[in-house]
């Protein structure tokens, strides 16, 4: 029931695995974290990896199109992947694939971001 | 002869703390868990009722900690009726919240989604408020699965 952040600096991108439960009281925690990276470490694109995310609400939804203008300003792209079904559904509903792409793996991910670039 | 049918209830009250949020929508999917649900089903459950209780607990009481956030459940036949309720400051504009992509929060990040998920997720949605009236939040869902294997028994 916990959440865990895992952040990793990858060349093309920052990767942000999440584990666990993604809502209201444990959004401030990834938005912290994630504002960090991308200011700090100039993070340009972001994968957010989110194969071990067993639970996310609209609170979740608030934070990744927070991080997505962030590094949208400066150009860069978000790539959410590993998206369960009844996350795409949620997706779907907010309109998030309108401005991020899903990868069905980091991997895909990844390799869809060195395409573009 | 008719059929019995099956009934049960809960109700739950905490703090208005973030906290308990995964309790709630944990807790009403443990009661809701004996109506057989699919997986599906039951994200649909926990996360309306994680929206439901995080209204209350960032709109009702704006944060405060000190406010009580009232959450029932009830069980008849197949259907789920779920009431989240908080005494808070209520809704000035129910139509204007119940919009897509609306928020009166946007410098707290919030998505607008919260009202659209619940009423895309449950089969009927009521909201009940008043300015400084609190805020009701009456939903309900039929639990297909049981339906269809109710044909088979």
């Amino acid at each position: 029931m916990a959440f865990q952040i895992e952040l990793e600096q990858h060349r093309k991108a920052l990767i942000v695995r999440l584990k666990g439960e993604l809502d209201h009281h444990t959004a401030d925690l990834l938005k912290a974290r994630m504002e960090d990276a991308i200011e700090r470490e100039g993070a340009l694109n972001v994968v957010l990896s989110l194969r071990e995310l067993s639970f996310m609400d609209s609170s979740g939804l608030g934070v990744i199109l927070g991080r997505y203008r962030q590094i949208a300003a400066k150009g860069g792209r978000m790539v959410v992947c590993d998206v369960a079904p009844h996350l795409v559904r949620l997706f779907e509903m907010s309109g998030l694939f309108k401005i991020v792409t899903m990868a069905p793996s980091e991997q895909a991910a990844l390799a869809g971001l060195e395409v573009a670039l | 002869m008719s059929a019995s049918v099956f009934r049960n209830a809960m109700t739950l009250q905490f703090p208005s703390l973030s906290e308990n949020e995964s309790f709630a929508r944990v807790a009403v999917a443990a009661f809701v868990s004996q109506l057989d649900p699919t997986l599906d089903e039951l994200m649909d459950i926990k996360t309306v009722v994680s929206e439901a209780v995080t209204n209350a607990i960032i709109h009702g009481y704006e944060g405060r900690p000190d406010g009580i956030v009232t959450v029932r459940a009830t069980i008849e036949g197949e259907t789920v009726r779920i009431e989240v309720e908080d005494q808070g400051k209520g809704i000035e504009d129910i139509e204007q919240a119940r919009q897509p992509l609306y928020t009166s929060k946007p410098e707290l990040e919030r998505s607008g989604m919260g009202f659209t998920i619940i009423e895309n997720f449950m089969d009927e949605t009521e909201i009940v408020s008043a300015p400084g009236k609190g805020t009701l939040i009456r939903m309900a869902k039929r639990i297909e699965s049981r339906r269809k294997q109710a044909l088979f028994n």
